[in-house]
Parts: C-alpha cells; structure tokens; sequence
C-alpha cells in the first residue's frame, strides 16, 4: 500500500501526548524485547531505536485492542487477528496503567464517539444541540446512526473499550 | 519505516463509519495523466482504491498536518492537499461536480484528529460545567475524559489547550472533575478563533462558487501558515 512516508515522519517529530523509553517485543514468534523510544502522536504510536532520530516503525491505533499483560506490561493487537500482540514493557505498574489509558483514548473512533456521547448529553440537558454554533450538526460523521452496529453502539456503556 | 499496513488495510474496509467516499481524479506520479479512483475518508486517513468494488486500497494519504486548496488545474473541479512539512508535492485531485468538490473540500479541510480532538475538548468543558451547575442531573458513565491526557514530550502536546494538571486517579469518577485551563483567554477563545476561521473560508468559498467563478487559482480554503494564529497544526 502507497502512503506519504515523509508526512509520516514529520508526524513522528511533533510533540507527543505520551512518550518514553520502553522494552518493545514483535508479534513473531521468538521476537526478543528490545528498548526503544515509544512515542504517541495523536492516533499513531512510533517507536525508534533510542539514539535514532527517524522512527523504525509506526503503528496506528484504530480498531485496535490494549490489554493488560504481566505485571507491568501490556500488549497491542488488532481486530483482524488478536492473537498477534505487540508486547511492551514498562518500569512500573503505574506507568503501565497510564499508557494503557493513553492508547485506549488515541484512536480517532474514540474521539468520534465520546463526540457523539458529549453532543447527546448536552442535548438532553439543555434541548440544544451543541454542534450548532460550530456548524457541525449536520455532519454524517457526528450522527447517532453513524456508530459501528456492533456491542459498542449503545451510548455510555463503556466507551473507552474499544471492540 | 514499517506500518502496519495489514491492519491499516483493514480498518480501510471494515463497518467502521465512513467520513466521506467517492470517485475523483487523481494525478499520478509524475503529473503524466490521472487515474479515476474510489476515494474513502476514514478519520484522518484517505484511501483510494482501484475501483469502489476492490478489496484492499492501492493506497493512502495521511491528511494530519495538510492544507487544502482549490487550484486552478487543466481538470474540473480541482483541488489540492497539500502538506507544509515532507512532500513538497502536492496530491491534485478533481471531482465530478461542484457539490462533490464542495464536500470533500469540506470534509478533508475537518479530518484531522487535532480539529476533532479540540471539539471533543470543548465538549467536554461545557457538559463538566453544566454538571457542576446543576448536580442533581443523572449521571450516566461518561468516557474518559480526553482532556486529561498528560502532555509528556516537550512539556505540551500540539494544542496548548490541555489543563495542567491530569487527574489524580484512573478510575473514571461519577462527575467529570472540572478542569479550566489556567488562562482566562484558553480553549474557548482558540476554539472559537478556529471556528471562526473555518466558518468565513467556508461562507467565502460559497459566495465564489455561487457566482460560478471558473478560475480560482489560488483560493485558499484554510492555510494556517499563513494566517499568524497561534494553534496551527503543521508545525513540524
């Protein structure tokens, strides 16, 4: 698949919501853990070699799974195959914890989503819809019936589950 | 650099909703001729396919960062997405009619994640606010609150308008804890000025377009580069 590798890269040098040195293992089979700079800029997750400037790889964050792993650890896999998990290694539980929040709220999705939960909210609050002054309203993106058909269609049951 | 592009792939043909689709022209790489395509706009990512049947996208342009502009072209309803930082060339693509140019000048100017993540934020803000005036409204679950992300690298994350400090504990709380950026002119006056920008480039792009004006070479639709704001999204 074709894709502007240079925006990529200027991606992966802006400023980042989370970033951090951590052990970093692949989803094949007898892949060792090594230390690499994890870094998350808006839905994608880029991990470098630690002195390198230009990221090895990059990982975007939709439809994928964060999961709980050892004690410490956590993992990333995506819908289309679950069983292939990239592994990370933190220092402690509380930055495991902290990640994990992190990459479960990264995914445009998410965003779409708590949108769409905030806006309905709001909505019956107040009887207005808030979109209206930014001129979003009518955006096919933003609708209720814009929501995936599948378990996570239900507003505020647990939005930051993703499938 | 590897990508997960099998996964990439994958969320280019799943149910998840679609933001924008159809077909448009696309230059090819050398500027020698276009290809008609099946474009897809999914959150930030716009995939294009061979045709609208095709299981796996021949490719994608990641649109974080990019400006678009109406170009003056040798094709109809040209436009172009063009990116400050990386590729000095840019993508020119044309629709088949006004309408569609008009959509997708629209909906691609809106597709990136910083611009969603500032209206969730602004959201946000206003349901926190209302709560706290009137506590005696149900509260179902809310998500967790995006504003609480803790900035990490360079001490800021691209948009300033994230509190300063996160909140103490994971857990997500019945009530949204209140976070006010600390400046008495922060989010809602950014968000407004962005809006607002988008609001005049829209309604003036409209007027131009409404008095047919064949060429609009040049007509930006929105060029943060150029405009001196402080929140722009393509800085490097």
């Amino acid at each position: 698949m074709r894709y502007n590798e240079k925006e990529l890269q200027a991606l992966s040098r802006q400023p980042a919501e989370m970033a951090a040195e951590l052990g970093m293992r692949g989803p094949k089979k007898g892949s060792v853990a090594k230390r690499r700079l994890v870094k998350l800029v808006v839905n994608f997750l880029f991990y470098f070699r630690p002195d390198e400037a230009e990221p090895l790889g990059a990982l975007l964050l939709e439809r994928c799974r964060v999961a709980q792993e050892e004690p410490g650890g956590f993992s990333i896999s995506f819908v289309e195959d679950l069983s292939r998990k990239y592994h990370f290694e933190c220092c402690s539980q509380e930055q495991c914890q902290e990640w994990m929040e992190a990459l479960r709220r990264a995914s445009y999705e998410y965003m779409r989503r708590s949108l769409i939960f905030y806006r309905d909210e709001i909505r019956k609050m107040t009887g207005k819809d808030p979109l209206e002054q930014f001129g979003l309203s009518e955006e096919a993106r933003f609708q209720l019936s814009s929501l995936p058909r599948d378990g996570q269609a239900c507003i505020g049951s647990q939005l930051d589950v993703l499938d | 650099m590897k990508l997960n592009e099998r996964s990439l792939a994958f969320y280019a043909t799943c149910d998840a909703p679609v933001d924008n689709a159809g077909f448009l022209h696309k230059r090819g790489a050398r500027g020698a001729g276009s290809h008609r395509r099946w474009f897809v706009l999914r959150g930030n990512m716009l995939f294009y396919f061979e045709s609208e049947a095709s299981r796996e996208p021949l490719g994608v342009i990641l649109l974080e960062g990019c400006t678009v502009e109406l170009v003056d072209a040798r094709e109809e309803f040209a436009f172009a997405v063009r990116f400050a930082s990386g590729r000095s060339r840019p993508y020119v693509l044309a629709a088949d009619s006004q309408a569609a140019l008009e959509g997708w000048v629209k909906a691609l100017s809106r597709a990136s994640f910083h611009y969603l993540r500032l209206v969730v934020h602004e959201l946000e803000q206003q349901l926190a606010a209302m709560r706290e005036r009137s506590p005696a409204n149900a509260l179902p679950t809310s998500p967790s609150p995006v504003s609480n992300l803790r900035p990490k690298e360079n001490g800021r994350a691209a948009w300033s308008v994230l509190p300063e400090k996160p909140t103490a504990a994971p857990q997500r709380p019945p009530l949204p804890p209140r976070r006010r950026a600390s400046a008495p002119n922060g989010p809602l006056a950014s968000f407004a000025q962005l809006h607002e920008r988008y609001g005049l480039e829209v309604q003036a792009l409209r007027s131009q377009w409404r008095g047919g004006q064949a060429g609009l070479a040049g007509l930006e639709v929105w060029h943060p580069s150029s405009s001196g704001g402080t929140h722009t999204q393509d800085q490097p």
